[in-house]
């Protein structure tokens, strides 16, 4: 397993490697797990409470679907880690976070200039994500 | 037209950083083409057959003086002294190198462009009416929610790797001059019985090798959540649409093969659970956009004639000026096919003159429109001639509007890395050959192909013409019938193939059947609509 070179979150990291979520639905005490491109991030809804890790897995890193996986998972409260694992780079880590990625573990560890930059790269955005920053509409409304 | 605040200004610097970031870690080795690949596209840069293809956004293809001049002198700088006009409203430079595009795309964040998305697989630049504002059909001026659809579209971190492109187009009027149902989603702005502004949604249309015609999904989404439900639409495809063979990975794929009513089903699922989401920009943002449409200052009470004694100043009004909305103005076209030139190529020159003669003549606005043409939307009538003069003596006052002539011809196999023919010679040939003839033809949309992903929109002409590859040998198919419009339909191609000279000669006995056939005032399309393919084929290859 890759190792997580960015983490923006205080609570204490889950240790246990995620499962699938056929194995997720099975295993009554899983608290972590991961979510492969074509799996639906919505059959994960009714488990939230006991959910503290989810891995999203970016087998290449042109397949899109994990992003809308992310947002999905926030848009309906979850709250624990959401973890971007795979093909992740440094091109489109600033999307992910706005998509409610809170942990990184590239295949690749990312240079950290670079990293560094892109996080901090866009200050305003047009769009409300899941992220909690205020769209630039809302600046130009107050 | 609509002006950048700080917030836009700020979106375009920042790109350009960014980029220009990834092109130095490009050169420098650090950055894989593979990775890098997606990041050009989405900056607007295709690797063609000799060099880098720069494609700019023209939001809604409106453009001012200002960045007309900005445009040609990109091209003198940069490129070989020429623009070529896109079907997507857009400008393209054919000869462009990678270290430069970052200083482009600087040049052109100075007059508020930008190449956001004008490539790649996410939603591309927002296409509309060319006569938007001056039409005089429109229930609204569908420009405010093309910006509306821009904003909320550039940069949007769930839809940046889509299973393919995404293109989207806006009208507000019930003649349809943006070809709207043949994009991923179009959207008509129209009103209720209450008088309310809703968004007609039509989703899964498109060209390329498998050409639909969209279905209307909603006939009524409130104006005010217009955003959401296109978020919705964008998310089920996201999720679902194919990405297992990239012939089949655009919406159309998805809805034809769910279904209409299933993939209508899924978005108002997704549309519902969003509406809770607050995604929606608020009503005071639409008004803040629309007051940067507001009509310009029209003069009131001047004449509305037109001196028309000079014949070829007649027949150029005949042909290429538009009925506008406001008594004692007109919307013009400017032809950029002139007879045997290059489709929607403009020298550095004349897009600064055009520039120059929009600031002095119509409000200083320009349209390009998806064929490829450039528009002056409001000009004064007392106006005109000497527009016309100034035109004429600079090549752009061809009086072909939507004749034989007016061909929309994708770049070929003389610019594009995917075409299997040139398109170009082929436009040449017949716009030389049939000119001569173009004023007894009538309205005749032909448009031109060089391979099967029809950016020349092959299927939507009314006579169109695919080049394809025949054991090495460049090879033409004529397809007749089609057309964009309220009346969209998709051509039918008559049978074998033609040699680039063979194309040239049916191209010719088609419009001769036509002519032999035609009763009344039928236009080619009618003629061929009521007599059948039969006749054609029958003097094609009889």
């Amino acid at each position: 397993m890759a190792e997580v070179q960015y983490r923006f979150r205080d609570d204490e990291p889950v240790s246990d490697p995620g499962v699938t979520v056929d194995a997720f639905g099975e295993q009554t005490n899983a608290a972590a797990v991961r979510l492969e491109p074509g799996d639906d991030a919505r059959d994960l809804l009714p488990h939230l409470e006991r959910l503290r890790l989810v891995e999203v897995n970016f087998p290449v890193f042109g397949d899109g679907r994990g992003y809308s996986s992310a947002r999905i998972l926030r848009e309906a409260g979850y709250s624990g880690e959401l973890r971007a694992v795979g093909q992740v780079l440094v091109d489109q880590i600033a999307l992910m976070r706005r998509c409610g990625f809170d942990a990184f573990a590239p295949d690749q560890p990312l240079e950290p200039t670079d990293a560094e930059a892109a996080f901090a790269r866009w200050a305003d955005v047009y769009q409300p994500t899941t992220d909690g920053r205020a769209p630039i509409w809302a600046k130009r409304h107050g | 037209m609509y002006r950048y605040d700080q917030y836009d200004q700020a979106m375009v610097d920042t790109r350009v950083e960014e980029f220009r970031d990834q092109v130095r870690r490009r050169l420098e080795g650090h950055l894989p083409e593979e990775a890098f690949r997606p990041l050009r596209l989405m900056n607007g840069l295709y690797l063609q057959l000799h060099a880098y293809m720069l494609r700019v956004a023209v939001p809604y293809g409106t453009l001012n003086s200002a960045q007309m001049q900005v445009l040609g002198d990109i091209a003198d700088k940069y490129d070989r002294g020429y623009g070529h006009f896109t079907t997507r409203q857009n400008i393209q430079y054919n000869w462009i190198k990678l270290e430069d595009a970052p200083d482009i795309l600087a040049d052109l964040a100075t007059v508020e462009m930008h190449a956001f998305q004008t490539s790649g697989n996410c939603i591309r630049n927002t296409t509309s009416d060319q006569y938007a504002g001056a039409a005089a059909d429109e229930v609204v001026d569908p420009r405010p929610y093309a910006e509306l659809i821009r904003q909320w579209s550039t940069v949007h971190p769930e839809f940046n790797f889509l299973p393919r492109k995404f293109k989207m187009a806006v009208i507000a009027s019930d003649t349809d001059r943006a070809a709207m149902r043949l994009h991923d989603i179009g959207i008509q702005i129209v009103k209720n019985e209450s008088g309310e502004l809703g968004a007609a949604l039509y989703a899964g249309g498109g060209m390329g090798r498998t050409p639909m015609i969209a279905p209307c999904i909603n006939p009524f989404v409130p104006i005010g959540q217009m955003i959401t439900y296109a978020e919705a639409c964008l998310r089920v495809y996201n999720r679902h649409g194919r990405r297992d063979n990239k012939y089949k990975a655009r919406i159309k794929i998805l809805v034809h093969e769910l279904g209409k009513d299933e993939y209508t089903r899924q978005v108002e699922a997704e549309f519902a659970h969003l509406l809770t989401q607050n995604i929606e920009p608020p009503a005071a943002e639409l008004e803040r956009i629309k007051t940067f449409f507001a009509d310009p200052p029209f003069e009131t009470g001047i004449p509305d004639e037109l001196d028309r004694s000079d014949p070829a100043f007649a027949r150029w009004v005949d042909t290429n000026c538009l009925t506008h909305k406001q008594p004692g103005y007109i919307a013009v076209t400017i032809s950029l096919k002139p007879v045997g030139g290059i489709p929607g190529d403009a020298s550095a020159d004349q897009i600064r003159l055009m520039g120059d003669l929009a600031k002095q003549y119509s409000f200083d606005e320009l349209r390009v429109t998806h064929a490829q043409n450039i528009v002056l939307p409001h000009v004064k009538k007392a106006d005109l001639y000497a527009l016309w003069q100034v035109l004429e003596a600079n090549g752009l006052g061809t009086p072909n509007l939507d004749l034989i002539g007016d061909i929309i011809a994708c770049p070929g196999l003389d610019y594009c890395s995917l075409a299997n023919a040139r398109s170009i010679p082929v436009a040449q040939k017949i716009s030389e050959r049939l000119a001569p003839r173009e004023a007894e033809i009538g309205e005749l949309k032909l448009k031109i192909s060089g391979c099967i992903n029809a950016c020349g929109h092959h299927h939507a002409g009314h006579i169109g013409i695919l080049g394809v590859d025949r054991k090495g040998v460049e090879n033409y198919q004529l397809l007749l019938g089609g057309c964009e419009g309220a009346d969209t339909s998709l051509g039918q191609i008559t049978g074998p193939g033609f040699d680039e000279d063979g194309i040239v000669g049916a191209v010719e006995k088609a419009t001769e059947v036509y002519l032999a056939n035609k009763q009344g005032e039928e236009r080619f399309l009618d003629t061929y609509r009521r007599i059948g393919m039969a006749p054609f084929k029958e003097a094609l290859y009889g």
